[in-house]
């Protein structure tokens, strides 16, 4: 960790706190996970170890999959922090309530590729949400905070995985939730085989239906 | 009628959307005058919804009859009556929706059907004083993060299958734990946790801002029927791993929402372990922690009371046509005119 300069926090996340800061030359981001005071320091080690160690190879295994996600220089799991490649560029999140309906649904169109080619390798990202894509100058997409992901392709974990993307599309974007899920889903088709979606998109449905995420199911008809 | 003083005029609310049948009595200005509850406790199992709608049925006129005694007031004197709409159990929410049916047409007052998720946010935020909270409503039934933006309350994180509250009593329940009126199994494993000391390593499942009991619950029961650990320290293993999760995901929303308060509701907010976790989150983003008063943790009738009350001062009125109960009633499916 010698040669760190300027550590700047740049982000109080709920899991870490993001620190832009200078290594070996490079503008780079610091993640850390700090202890969590509530945790039991057992639980709290256990948890911050685990997702020190599993986000980078995660990340890794993205790139192979043709999805755009930032290097990995330093893994340092005794202090729980990842040092790795700042991307600079636009959060989609903010980008998506600027840009055009027609830009809207491309950009969308474009999550759903790297979504369907995630799920495609066998990586369950486990927090989808428009917070973390960045868009750079040269127009592409990466995704980052790969912390509350996996490695499996149990149909389950991907129907959560798009049912997750598509809340938090709501919650953040509310007014063109329903378009940009629509996109998102054909981008996602556009890259998974005709099977695969439609089992995932029936699977969206079921846990949707499982109770808790519908009004309207049958003889409740609001 | 509508010449009265505020402070004089009240809503009468029914709550019954599970095992609890409760009458409140709540002025237009937020004065709760009587809340009035009489569980049902079952013999041995779950809540059977049948069984619970027949105990409302039979306690609900001395039910009613203590609410109006305790606040003086005669049913001439109420001004609408509030009922919880959904979401819930079916048999029970149409025993209080008839109930409330008819005491509306009897006194020819307007009814108002209310969420009972929203109740909970809002009797928590009467007696706190919070004004714009990111809400961890926590019951049997629910487990829910939400927040106040856009004209309605949003939901920041849930449950992807049961509550928790559900998995410690469903817990409790398999280690053979007894629960009694005035504590239920969530005070009883609280009770066991407090004695743990070994924190033994159980699934922690998070999923965005998502959590899931199932797993940990199903993990739990095995790790009971093995019989190798202390029963203290299995409850104390599954509250703190239970607990753990879900202020991750309250944490999750009070850094993206950026909201300076944090309001504990349910009746899961009833236990000292969780509130000091969620305190410890809140004091970390300068928030102030507000828990709601235990008497109106568990579900009531005051809450349904109020709620009703400020719906009812923005116009909402439920015609009787229009009152079928709803059972999987969202919270952000309801416009909310009474904020700002």
């Amino acid at each position: 960790m010698d040669k760190v300069k300027l550590p700047q926090l740049i982000k109080k996340g709920a899991e870490a706190n993001l620190y832009l800061a200078q290594w070996h030359g490079r503008k780079v981001i610091m993640k850390k996970r700090l202890p969590k005071k509530y945790r039991p320091s057992k639980l709290d080690e256990q948890v911050r170890v685990y997702r020190t160690v599993h986000e980078p190879q995660l990340m890794h295994e993205a790139k192979k999959a043709g999805v755009p996600t930032p290097m990995i220089f330093l893994v340092d799991v005794k202090n729980a922090t990842i040092i790795m490649e700042y991307v600079e560029g636009k959060q989609v999140k903010l980008l998506l309530s600027e840009v055009s309906k027609a830009e809207r649904q491309s950009f969308c169109f474009k999550i759903g590729e790297l979504i369907g080619r995630l799920h495609e390798w066998g990586i369950i990202h486990g927090d989808l949400t428009t917070s973390n894509m960045i868009l750079n100058s040269e127009g592409k997409i990466f995704f980052v905070d790969f912390g509350l992901g996996e490695k499996t392709k149990e149909l389950e974990n991907r129907g959560v995985d798009l049912h997750l993307m598509k809340r938090a599309l709501q919650s953040t974007h509310f007014r063109f939730a329903e378009e940009c899920f629509k996109a998102v889903i054909e981008g996602y088709a556009n890259v998974m085989d005709a099977d695969s979606v439609k089992s995932v998109l029936d699977k969206i449905m079921e846990i949707e239906r499982r109770g808790r995420y519908v009004a309207e199911r049958k003889g409740e008809k609001a | 009628m509508k010449s009265k003083r505020l402070s004089e005029s009240y809503c009468l609310g029914i709550e019954s959307t599970a095992d609890d049948f409760s009458v409140g009595i709540s002025t237009f200005d937020g004065r709760i005058m009587a809340n009035v509850i009489s569980a049902y406790v079952p013999e041995e199992g779950g809540i059977h919804p049948r069984e619970a709608a027949r105990h409302h049925a039979e306690v609900a006129s001395k039910v009613l009859e203590e609410a109006f005694m305790k606040s003086r007031i005669k049913p001439r004197d109420l001004s609408i009556i509030a009922f919880s709409q959904g979401p819930g159990l079916g048999p029970c929410l149409r025993t209080g929706a008839t109930i409330a049916r008819a005491l509306s047409s009897y006194l020819n007052i307007p009814l108002v059907g209310v969420n009972h998720c929203i109740a909970h946010i809002e009797i928590g935020k009467l007696e706190t004083n919070a004004k714009d909270p990111v809400t961890l409503y926590v019951s049997g039934g629910n487990t829910i993060v939400a927040a106040f933006d856009s004209g309605r309350y949003r939901v920041f994180g849930e449950t992807l299958d049961i509550a928790l509250g559900n998995c410690l009593d469903v817990f409790a329940r398999e280690a053979g734990l007894r629960q009694k009126p005035g504590m239920p199994f969530g005070a009883v494993v609280e009770k066991f946790a407090s004695k743990g000391t070994k924190l033994i390593s159980l699934p922690y499942i998070v999923k965005g801002m998502d959590t899931s009991y199932s797993g940990l619950l199903t993990a739990a029961v095995n790790l009971l029927k093995k019989n190798v650990y202390r029963l203290e320290d299995l409850c104390y293993s599954l509250q703190e791993t239970a607990f753990s999760m879900i202020t991750e995901v309250t944490e999750r929303a009070l850094a993206h929402t950026e909201k300076k308060e944090v309001l504990l509701t349910g009746g899961v907010a009833a236990n000292k372990r969780l509130q000091s976790m969620i305190k410890t989150v809140a004091e970390e983003h300068d928030a102030r922690f507000c828990v709601v008063p235990s008497q109106f943790a568990i579900d009531n009738g005051a809450m349904i009371a109020w709620t009703g009350v400020l719906a009812y001062k923005h116009g909402i009125v439920t015609p009787i046509e229009r009152s079928f109960v709803k059972l999987r009633w969202r919270l952000e499916e309801v416009e909310v005119p009474w904020i700002r």
